[in-house]
């Protein structure tokens, strides 16, 4: 397996955008949004992680799949943390509360 | 091949290779590693027990006078913390798996071996802050750390304590990931995954786990400083909080973290049915792909602790379907090895009546999990002794039966001296009375309404209460016993031969005690797992 050499210049512009983006979430968090404040900063939040996950971690570059059933291993148990805990949040008018 | 009588000088072995300090506490060797575990989780052990002999001696007489209820709270906090996240957690992975994973694949070390040794040093650098939240105070929140107490209310050393199992949380995901690493690319020539020892499918199970789980658990802790801190609303709703996400979070990990302690049991009792009933695992495929269905499905369950605590009804019953699922693995494997023994050449050593034991207190503490799972029946029995039966069934007579059992099943081994056989036994069964004498009497405790976490109860539980704290005497002096045996026989015990026991695994193809480098060379692995015609000429020493 052959390291996978990464220009400087790749992650140099992946750390501008980077920055760009945390200047942007501090600078969104004076503005009021309203309902949308929350999914802009999580919408800015998931692409900075993306960032770091595909460029500074090398996953874009890897050819091995062991390393993709990793990561899609990691976000499919996120996904089951969210989507069971959802199972009560979601459902709380469903068929009222135990023992009221 | 005839049993060899020890040599006159002794073969240099990765026990005596260097017997400076230094050379411990600095090592990368897998097996030395997994030494210093050994030493640092026992101390642990002794730490929680000693917590829970106070907590056994204030309820021998109904009215709460050896103690407050503040330092009794403490007490049940510091048991439960030091148990589970300072000694069930790191019990078998990190002392035996440490030590037999790469063995047992015939690699020479794990894939990181310097990460290994940090593995260690964040567990002692939590377990020394856990240490100095006991000596300055305590903590009183329970080992749950429910909000809002903990974040609020709770005037004790919360976040020093949240800190300490941040810290050995990291300890834990170093090894997981250590071990899949591992198990992914350093097995031997012809070592497939249908020839990997069961032991190793299991601690393969176990590390998803750790992996998967311990950051969820890792930050939820967190969040609870952070609002104790900084008055961040997470959980106060005052705040715009919501109390019952800790709850959520908390046991997305700590539902899992039951079977971090009971795989690894699994793992060791999957080994020791097979080597004394001389028959391969019945249903090894079934038996492999079982850890893995437990690990992933018990990852779908955490609600069944909140079912009174306030979800809505459809998730309760969502939660309480899924957790009657993971019942199925679990009976496979206790189905198979009870078919692996049927018509074997069953052989009562030590370890395999601790596994034996294992297979029968586990039985039961699954199928009181049952008892729980079920919507109508934990309304009645939550919070109860019942619960308190339960778990212990699973922890106490399942996961430290198996980690007995996997500690004389390889001390030969580890040390090279083999332990007093008839001592084993008379331990064994000490510490079988003891512990159903100790918790049989909570099932009917708290069936009969007995809550937990109180240090007064009224009169009429005084009986099974006394038969409690009398089990539990017995049990301590279980525990103690191979303590003293095992010391005993670093000097004094028979010398081992390299395969005591006749078992199959490539642990028992080297030396005992190993040699650094685990093999002298690298092995070449022909024969399927535990296949005794591969072993048929090695002598039985006993
Ligand atoms: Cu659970």
């Amino acid at each position: 397996m052959a390291e996978h050499v990464v220009s400087r210049k790749t992650y140099i512009v992946v750390w501008i955008a980077l920055m760009a983006l945390m200047v942007l979430t501090a600078g969104l968090s004076r503005i009021d949004l309203g309902e949308w404040s929350t999914v802009v900063a999580m919408a800015i939040a998931v692409i900075k992680a993306l960032l770091v996950i595909l460029f500074f971690m090398h996953v874009r570059y890897e050819d091995q799949k062991i390393t993709w059933v990793v990561v899609i291993a990691g976000f499919f148990w996120l996904g089951i943390l969210l989507a069971l805990s959802m199972t009560d949040y979601l459902s709380r008018g469903y068929l009222g509360v135990a023992g009221h | 091949m005839a049993t060899i009588a020890a040599p006159a000088v002794e073969r240099e072995n990765y026990l005596n290779t260097d017997f400076r300090v230094r050379s411990w506490l600095l090592t990368t060797d897998h097996k030395r590693i997994g030494i210093l575990y050994l030493l640092s989780i026992t101390a642990m052990f002794f730490v929680g027990g000693f917590a829970a002999t106070m907590i056994r001696l204030e309820l021998l007489t109904p009215a709460g006078d050896l103690m407050s209820s503040d330092t009794y709270n403490k007490m049940f906090t510091i048991h439960g913390i030091v148990m589970v996240f300072f000694f069930l957690i790191p019990s078998i992975p990190a002392t035996l798996g440490n030590f037999l994973v790469p063995m047992m694949i015939g690699a020479r070390d794990l894939a990181f071996p310097k990460i290994n040794l940090a593995s260690w040093y964040m567990y002692i650098t939590g377990a020394g802050l856990m240490m100095y939240v006991v000596l300055t105070g305590g903590v009183d929140t329970g080992w749950t750390f429910y909000v809002p107490f903990s974040s609020t209310y709770s005037n004790t050393h919360v976040i020093a304590a949240v800190v300490a199992i941040f810290i050995a949380g990291f300890s834990s995901i170093f090894t997981g990931f250590n071990f899949i690493v591992t198990i992914h690319r350093m097995r031997a020539p012809g070592m497939t995954w249908s020839r990997l020892p069961l032991f190793i499918w299991s601690h393969y199970a176990t590390s998803v786990i750790m992996v998967l789980g311990t950051p969820v658990v890792a930050i939820a802790l967190t969040l609870v400083a952070l609002e104790r801190a900084f008055h961040m609303g997470i959980f106060d709703p005052r705040l715009g909080g919501d109390p019952l996400l800790f709850q959520h979070l908390f046991w997305f990990y700590s539902h899992p973290a039951v079977y971090i302690m009971i795989l690894p049991s699994m793992a060791v009792v999957s080994e020791v049915v097979s080597t004394f009933s001389r028959k391969r695992v019945f249903g090894y495929a079934a038996v492999a792909l079982a850890s893995i269905a437990i690990a992933v499905l018990g990852f779908l369950v955490w609600a069944h602790h909140m079912f009174v605590a306030g979800i809505s009804a459809y998730a309760a019953l969502v939660f309480s379907l899924l957790s009657y699922f993971v019942a199925v693995p679990s009976a496979i494997k206790v189905f198979n090895w009870m078919a692996t023994m049927y018509k074997g050449s069953v052989s009562l050593a030590t370890p395999m009546l601790y596994a034996m034991g294992f297979i029968g207190l586990f039985t039961m503490g699954g199928m009181t999990g049952l008892y729980l799972a079920a919507l109508g029946i934990d309304v009645h029995v939550h919070d109860t002794y019942f619960v308190i039966a339960h778990f212990h069934y699973i922890m106490v007579g399942g996961a430290v039966m198996g980690y007995l059992a996997g500690i004389h099943f390889w001390w030969p081994k580890i040390s090279g001296r083999m332990y007093p056989e008839a001592w084993g036994k008379i331990a064994a069964a000490t510490i079988f009375i003891g512990f159903n004498l100790t918790f049989f009497p909570q099932f009917v405790l708290g069936y009969l309404g007995m809550p937990r976490r109180y240090h007064a109860y009224p009169p009429e539980f005084q009986v099974l209460n006394v038969m409690s704290t009398a089990g539990a005497s017995i049990l301590a002096v279980g525990y103690v016993l191979p303590l003293i045996y095992l010391l005993w026989s670093l000097r004094y015990g028979e010398v081992a031969p390299d395969n005591p026991w006749a078992a199959t695994g490539l642990e028992w193809r080297t030396p005992s005690p190993p040699p650094t480098e685990n093999f002298p060379e690298t092995p070449v692995v022909t024969w399927e797992a535990y296949d005794y015609s591969s072993v048929a000429e090695v002598p039985v020493a006993r």
